[in-house]
């Protein structure tokens, strides 16, 4: 098996140029955890985790710019992700334990495509944009549009994620996160819950939600959204928006839990942040 | 000054903290070879045709199958209808079909696609209901007074059924064996066991071999709880096959993924009672149907059963008692024993049906355990009479009293009636259990442990036993006991590797038995030693002098004193070898009618109560433990810090029981075999824990020791769900109580309604 730890984005795009079939590796806390044979199998890694470029924090005007590779451990800490974008530092803290938070990164949890990503509902109310880079050149897309299938992306042959933009969320606007895992820590998603809403003058004037762990990719629960928006911000919407998203969605029952929980944690864990938002 | 109830340092601590303590999978393994199982992937098959290809293997490598076996096909435990390797048919997914051996661990594995099945799949048997109409593995009852004419007449009928589930053991270190053959035909096995007698006896039955020809070793073991019982034979003899075909030392190593998929796990049950009460909430009447799931082979399950059946009427008075146990078998993988072997399943039940009782007749779970326990004089369904260590009143009060239970429990029920939206649910639950201590019934005087002791060169006493050390601290507590007992220093005692070679047959390492029965035993042949050391010293001196011995330092009557050791060095340049054996005899009165099922099961018990605190997420039904407070009465606490370590592991162990742990099948298979999905409490989930140790020793020996190990894994489930009850009002009849149990019960359904909505309807309702 070839494995390539390159130390640049130059030298990254010429691996990637050689040899499009190599599995990048972004942290390895899911490729390490899966069959020994499987992985005898790959025709070869490539370890993004020392290209430089690809780490680290920068805004770009109103927008943030995470590097792929940047571990969550990072993400948690950083003071522009906890000040901007409280519910990505809060869902940074949440993944794995402490040890996978050192190794596992943004741009690994996006390849990977699990439904059960834990920062991906976020991004998706973050309305994230993503720069793809391989050697053919970068292109820019919007992260809603990054999950095409069930663990499918829309990642081209021997092309790579290279930064993820996050707008600066508009004035006012409060974020929420919650995971629902298996259990307090080392836990996998039964049901992963974002929302970042405004209310002015006694409207709901933004409201944007997504979940995980609730159909075969992460989902903005846009029916959802467009109740919503424009309704009084009155107690009684939560219990709708909750409904409303259990409706949304298209869970399973899987070894982590049931159809009829996931729905029912969903509308709970939305009315719950509905009614905070409101009150 | 004594020495039991300190807790000085452990012998093997430090080693296991810094990762120099050779665990089996860590020995060379030069010149080694490694093996692998092929697994049925059907719950029941009949095998049509096996075909090895060696010419699609890596080079060398070699398969046995049922076809190849030298001796018997099966595990001798209780008998031997455990098959090594499925012959003709399947019964179980995961079920051993062929071994294969290679130069590498991954030619082994690549080995196994060499093996050609050809399977022709079977109605396959999966729960218990439809497992009922077919003959059980085993059965047995359990009979006193009239149970069924008191319950017509009783006061009110209160039935329940209640269930438990797998579980998983979780031992860190994963099953190990290696087998080799020494020129002579001796076969040497060694590996990580509790029962190094169990595996010799397996592989000179299945083999055959003269007992002389077989050595086993067991290593040091990272984690046992029972795992280590059975399966450690099995995989012993299919390296010791493997060795025989390859012509190389062979180790099978298992990883987490095939541990969970190949070993034995604790046996689901499915406990009803039908008990009458009196007015006052006094137990007249019980009628008790346990039923055990053994999977597909019968392993231990009788003795499993055993020990269920001696505890279905969980610590309380009661005068007509019926309780009828079975094992059935389904085609899952065969269970085994776990930590508490069968008394964790009928508690949990009895302490659920306890907790009915009270609500039936308005007392709290005090209350009616309060008129219900067992005291002093008391007699169990067995006829067995409580005598003065009986302290299951003790512990509840003492468990009552540090938690403030009855006030706060009264509180909680009120609150949850007025809670408010958003409002974490607070709960708190009580349990009562006991525990036999050592083996049923007559068990000790057939097992005819031998215990042994030698003077070594440099004056220090060789204790032999093939007690193994797998974290519980026998290492530990055996010095300790010799020298309270001889007056030695825990340094003159050394402690013989677990090495059928070497040491005699003192019995597995199981039954909460190593430190009671083993324990007292290594105290006397240590005390014997210094017996004839000093007699010996005392003719010697010519001083006419006594003798004894005190922290290490012989004394005569004139109090000059000197070591122990340089006394007894010279014994052994003067004398002969000095070797004691000794058999342990239980005591006379201990006497079990295995038909009748009358008489002294256990020559004692230990006793606890638990408090268990919850918080339960009022959106997501999520529950955290929040603090246990455990009360286990143990008789005397030998090593103070290892007795709190097993009360709070076992305690853990039975809170996530009871919580979060669950073997879920489909079709016979187990779905969640790896660590990623089979979940066990991280310290995140662990509970604050408050363990208090009461003594009310027994006179039966290990200076009032009862036997611990066991014990704490009895009353964390019931309690833990009677505190969700308490929070919720979710009354939870079987176990785990995982948020997706809890809202299948609950009416919380409210948010999943059957019709979606129009949201375009909805809008209407806009501003």
């Amino acid at each position: 098996m070839k494995a390539f730890a390159p130390r640049s984005l130059e030298e990254t795009l010429l691996r990637l140029g050689e040899h499009p079939d190599l599995r990048p590796l972004a942290g390895c806390t899911d490729l390490m955890v899966s069959e020994p044979e499987d992985r005898l199998d790959l025709p070869g890694v490539l370890d993004l985790q020392r290209v430089s470029e690809l780490r680290g924090f920068r805004w770009r005007g109103e927008t943030l710019e995470i590097g792929a590779v940047t571990a969550f451990s990072e993400i948690r800490d950083s003071p522009d992700v906890r000040q901007s974008f409280p519910a990505l530092a809060e869902a940074a803290s949440k993944i794995g334990g402490w040890q996978i938070q050192n190794r596992a990164s943004l741009g690994g949890n996006m390849a990977n495509a699990s439904p059960a990503g834990d920062s991906l509902p976020v991004l998706l109310v973050l309305d994230a944009q993503i720069v793809l880079v391989g050697p053919e050149g970068k292109r820019t897309v919007p992260y809603r549009d990054f999950h095409v299938g069930y663990r499918q992306t829309a990642l081209g042959p021997g092309e790579i994620i290279g930064w993820v933009q996050l707008p600066r969320p508009p004035q006012g606007a409060t974020q929420f996160f919650r995971k629902v895992g298996t259990r307090e820590a080392q836990a996998i998603s039964k049901v992963v819950v974002a929302l970042l809403a405004s209310v002015s003058d006694d409207l709901i004037t933004e409201y944007r939600l997504a979940a995980g762990s609730v159909a075969e990719i992460p989902l903005r629960l846009t029916e959802v959204e467009e109740a919503m928006v424009g309704r009084a911000a009155k107690a009684d919407v939560a219990d709708l928006a909750g409904h409303l998203a259990a409706h949304a969605v298209r869970p399973i029952d899987d070894v982590r839990s049931t159809a009829e929980y996931r729905r029912f944690a969903l509308a709970q864990v939305v009315r719950r942040m509905t009614l905070q938002l409101v009150s | 000054m004594t020495l039991l109830g300190s807790s000085p340092p452990r012998p093997d601590g430090a080693a296991k903290v810094d990762g120099t303590l050779r665990y089996a999978n860590d020995l060379p393994a030069q010149g080694i070879w490694h093996g692998a199982t092929l697994r049925s992937p059907y719950p029941h098959a009949r095998i049509r045709r096996l075909l090895w290809h060696p010419e699609r293997a890596p080079a060398g490598a070699v398969c046995v199958t049922a076809g190849d076996l030298p001796g018997p096909n099966g595990v001798q435990l209780l008998d031997d209808e455990w098959p090594l390797l499925a012959a003709n048919f399947v019964h179980h997914v995961g079920e051993p079909v062929a071994v294969v051996a290679a130069s590498t661990r991954l030619a082994a594995r690549q080995a196994l696609k060499a093996i050609e099945v050809d399977y022709e799949p079977l109605e396959p048997t999966l729960d218990l209901s439809t497992a009922g109409r077919q003959e059980p593995l085993y059965s047995l009852e359990l009979k006193s007074g009239e149970a069924e004419q008191e319950l017509e007449r009783a006061h009110l009928l209160v039935e329940g059924t209640y269930r438990t589930g797998h579980q998983e053991h979780i031992y860190i270190e994963c099953q190990v064996m290696s087998a080799g053959w020494e020129a002579d035909g001796t076969l040497v096995v060694e590996g990580s066991m509790q029962c190094p007698y169990f595996v010799h006896r397996s592989l000179v039955h299945a083999l055959p071999l003269e007992s002389d020809k077989v050595v086993v070793r067991a290593t040091p073991v990272g984690g046992g709880f029972g795992g280590k019982e059975d399966f450690p034979s099995v995989i012993a003899l299919h390296a010791a096959l493997l060795a025989r075909a390859c012509g190389h030392p062979v180790r099978i190593a298992y990883d987490r993924h095939e541990d969970i998929v190949g070993t034995t796990k604790r046996h689901p049950s499915m406990v009803t009672h039908r008990v009458g009460v009196d007015a006052e909430g006094r137990l007249q009447a019980m009628e008790i149907d346990v039923v055990l799931d053994g999977g597909a082979y019968r392993t231990l399950s009788p003795v499993v059963l055993s020990r269920a059946v001696l505890h279905a009427a969980g610590p309380y008075r009661c005068p007509n008692v019926h309780i009828r146990g079975r094992v059935l078998r389904t085609n899952t993988p065969p269970n085994g024993a776990f930590r508490g072997f069968g008394a964790p399943q009928v508690q949990f039940a009895m302490e659920r049906q306890m907790d009915r009782i009270g609500r039936r007749l308005g007392f709290d779970p005090l209350e009616i355990r309060l008129r219900n326990v067992l005291e002093e004089g008391d007699r169990l369904p067995t006829g067995q009479q409580m005598d003065e260590s009986c302290s299951a009143r003790l512990c509840l009060e003492k468990a009552v009293q540090e938690t403030d239970f009855k006030e706060r429990w009264q509180r909680l029920e009120t609150q949850r009636i007025a809670r408010g939206d958003g409002d974490s649910a607070h709960g708190i639950g009580l349990s009562l259990y006991f525990h036999g201590a050592g083996f049923t019934g007559n068990g000790e005087r057939v097992l005819q442990s031998v215990i042994e002791g030698a003077l070594l060169e440099d004056g220090r006493v060789e204790v032999r036993t093939a007690a193994v050390e797998m974290g519980q601290g026998c290492d530990t507590v055996f010095p300790l006991m010799a020298a309270e007992a001889s007056g030695l220093l825990p340094a003159d005692v050394v402690l013989a590797a677990p090495d059928t070679s070497r040491v005699p047959d003192s019995g597995p390492s199981v039954a909460s038995r190593t430190s009671m029965v083993v324990g007292s035993e290594v105290a006397y042949v240590v005390r014997e030693i210094r017996d004839r050391v000093l007699a010996w010293w005392s003719d010697h001196q010519k001083d006419g002098s006594g003798y004894t011995v005190e922290g290490g330092l012989v004394r005569g009557e004139n109090g000059k004193g000197r070591p122990f050791r340089e006394v007894s060095s010279r014994y052994f340049e003067a004398m002969e070898p000095l070797v004691i054996s000794r058999q342990h005899e239980p005591p006379e009165w201990q006497v079990f009618d295995e038909e009748t099922y009358q008489g002294v099961a256990y020559p004692t018990y230990a006793f606890g109560a638990d408090v268990v605190e919850v918080e339960v997420d009022p959106d997501t039904l999520e529950v955290s433990p929040t603090k246990v407070t455990a009360v286990c009465e143990v008789g005397r606490v030998l090593h103070e810090k290892l007795c709190i370590g097993q009360v709070e592991g076992g305690t853990l162990q039975a809170v996530a029981w009871g919580l979060m742990e669950e073997v879920k099948l489909e079709a016979g298979r187990y779905l969640n075999d790896r660590l990623a999905t089979y979940i066990i409490p991280t310290i995140r989930d662990s509970p604050e824990m408050e363990v208090h140790l009461l003594e009310r020793p027994w006179k039966g020996g290990a200076f009032g020791a009862k036997g611990v190990g066991e014990l704490p894994m009895d009353g964390g489930a019931p309690a833990a769900v009677s505190a969700v009850e308490n929070a919720t009002g979710i009354e939870v009849d079987a176990i785990p109580a995982t948020p997706e149990r809890l809202l299948a019960l609950s009416s919380a359904r409210r948010w999943v309604p059957s019709e979606p909505k129009d949201p375009q309807g909805d809008r209407g309702a806009k501003r």
